[in-house]
């Protein structure tokens, strides 16, 4: 019943906290009024139930638990004037009253680049998400009461710095949503690494990051790019059945069994990647999400269309030219060409050094190595890819990798 | 909301000419004449190149002078707006016309409000 109640009323709280900052011009009273109301539906529902409304009944007690504050706080005279609009417009008309519109304004105030990046991953998720601090705490493996400080300090200079409470104008709005583009996807992939425990409120960031992005795409139809994270996400998160092992191991793209992935929601991915593509304007989102659709796609591991995504990794390297995106292009190239056409680049990409220290360049070298025959190159790559993995899942498949190349090498 | 905007440049490394000067006075006039003509301008001042600072602390009840500023840092105070604005990113579209923004940076702070019990009278 708890989940429950917590699963509904991250529904509702988003649409709630838009609203009563909207009418009583106190983003932090709002948001402190809605978390208030949940502990509220935490007593009342499980003995009375789930309202059939959950969202006015959401609304119309943070309202009730506002007013109440401003009464304690003795502010009452100075905010009258809101009070009093308040009177006028019911619970149920104020929900209805461009909330959708409230809550993107949320967003992108949640999202301001003026606020530390890990304060607009926690606001986000708690204002807009409905979570609360202690689950945020716990997605982040933070102490609960490092997560308030965190929500606290960005609160205040939300106030402070007056960060203001609207989607921004056009001539902002581009920049502005690839900010809040960002920090969906970022909460995305904290839930979508593989750590230790936890498993449950890390798929709950995962489809808390995916509901932003049906928001954005609900209230921004036109924006491709919000259309193309939210195919990236689904796309993604539809292989999530068949990455982990019953050991709790990462099983590799190619290893995996394709018949656990959700095609229902493929096929979703798959019809917001061709809209996304139809607007036009092609960005970095609807690339990666094109290449995700490839993969999801593909009958089986051999039957990957590897040209296909190694020209679109060539596209993505135009729009977002970063080395991570070249050794993407290296791995798929050899793929689709042979081993020697992606070490033709990836050698390149060796002397540009900036890739050094990333394990997996190691290991994506020394695997092209194996596969060209060369295992005396291939072994001391794959000692640098080991000394530099932290993770000792990985660590152990690169060490058994490392005694086949080497009993090679002997022979 | 009234907002510092803060003017943070490397010192320059030789004098420029009178040409160069006057083409760079140029682009600060128009600048602020832009901001006044919006009706945002509350003040500011530039300040004297950091060659001509005397930091001052008190230890121990010992005043001690030393030349320039303590702190290492490659970019220096320069001068400061003071600007009137509804919210941070009207204060933030003024920082990003600020003539140096290109090579230098521009801090915007809102200011605080003392509280009144604390205030003193001119």
């Amino acid at each position: 019943m708890e989940r429950e109640i917590a699963v509904v009323f991250r529904e509702e709280a988003g649409k709630a906290t838009a609203t009563l900052t909207r009418s009583f011009g106190d983003f932090g009273l709002a948001e402190e009024a809605v978390q208030e109301a949940f502990i509220a539906a935490m007593d009342r529902w499980p003995t009375d139930g789930i309202p059939d409304s959950p969202g006015a009944w959401v609304t119309t007690t943070a309202r009730r638990k506002a007013l109440d504050r401003l009464r304690r706080e003795q502010t009452f005279a100075r905010k009258a004037h809101l009070v009093a609009f308040d009177h006028v417009v019911s619970g149920e008309e104020i929900g209805d009253l461009e909330a959708g519109d409230d809550r993107l304004a949320l967003l992108f105030m949640c999202c301001h680049p003026s606020l530390a990046p890990e304060g607009q991953i926690a606001l986000t998720l708690r204002a807009v998400g409905g979570l609360t601090t202690r689950e945020i705490a716990r997605a982040f493996m933070v102490l609960e009461t490092t997560m308030a400080q965190r929500l606290t300090r960005a609160k205040r200079k939300i106030e402070r710095a007056g960060i203001p409470f609207r989607v921004p104008p056009p001539e902002l709005v581009e920049e502005r949503l690839q900010q809040v583009l960002h920090i969906v996807y970022l909460i995305f992939n904290e839930g979508y690494a593989v750590t230790e425990g936890g498993e449950l409120i890390r798929e709950d960031l995962c489809a808390e990051a995916i509901s932003l992005g049906e928001l954005l795409v609900q209230l921004m139809p036109e924006e491709a790019e919000a259309r193309g994270l939210l195919a990236l996400m689904l796309l993604h998160d539809a292989r999530r059945p068949a990455r982990v092992g019953a050991d709790g191991e990462l099983i590799t793209l190619e290893k995996q069994d394709r018949k656990r992935w959700d095609r229902d929601q493929i096929e979703t991915g798959a019809g917001h990647v061709r809209r996304a593509l139809e607007a036009g304007e092609v960005g970095p989102y609807q690339i990666q999400a094109s290449i995700a659709l490839a993969h999801a796609t593909a009958a089986s591991a051999a039957e990957t269309d590897w040209v296909h995504i190694s020209w679109l990794y060539e596209q993505l390297g135009r729009v977002q030219p970063t080395p991570v995106v070249e050794l993407n292009r290296a791995v798929a190239l050899a793929m689709a060409e042979g081993p020697d056409r992606g070490l033709e680049m990836i050698e390149r990409l060796g002397e540009d050094g900036r890739l050094n220290r990333y394990h997996l360049f190691h290991s994506a070298r020394a695997e092209l190595l194996r596969r060209a025959g060369r295992s005396v190159d291939a072994a001391s790559a794959y000692r640098t890819a080991i000394d530099l993995t932290e993770n000792e899942r990985e660590r152990a498949f690169l060490r058994q990798r490392l005694e086949e190349v080497t009993s090679l090498a002997d022979n | 909301m009234q907002y510092a905007l803060l003017i943070y440049t490397e010192p320059m490394a030789e004098p420029r000419s009178d040409d160069e000067t006057a083409a760079s006075m140029k682009l600060w006039q128009e600048f602020t004449q832009e901001v006044v003509d919006a009706g945002a301008m509350r003040g500011g001042e530039a300040l004297d190149e950091i060659a001509t600072a005397t930091t001052v602390r008190v230890r121990d009840g010992k005043v001690i002078t030393s030349d320039g500023p303590f702190a290492e840092t490659k970019e220096v105070l320069g001068g400061f707006y003071l600007v009137e604005c509804d919210n941070i990113d009207e204060a933030i579209g003024w920082a990003a016309k600020i003539p140096i923004v290109h090579q230098g940076s521009v801090e915007v702070r809102p200011l605080w409000n003392v509280p009144e019990e604390y205030q003193v009278a001119e």
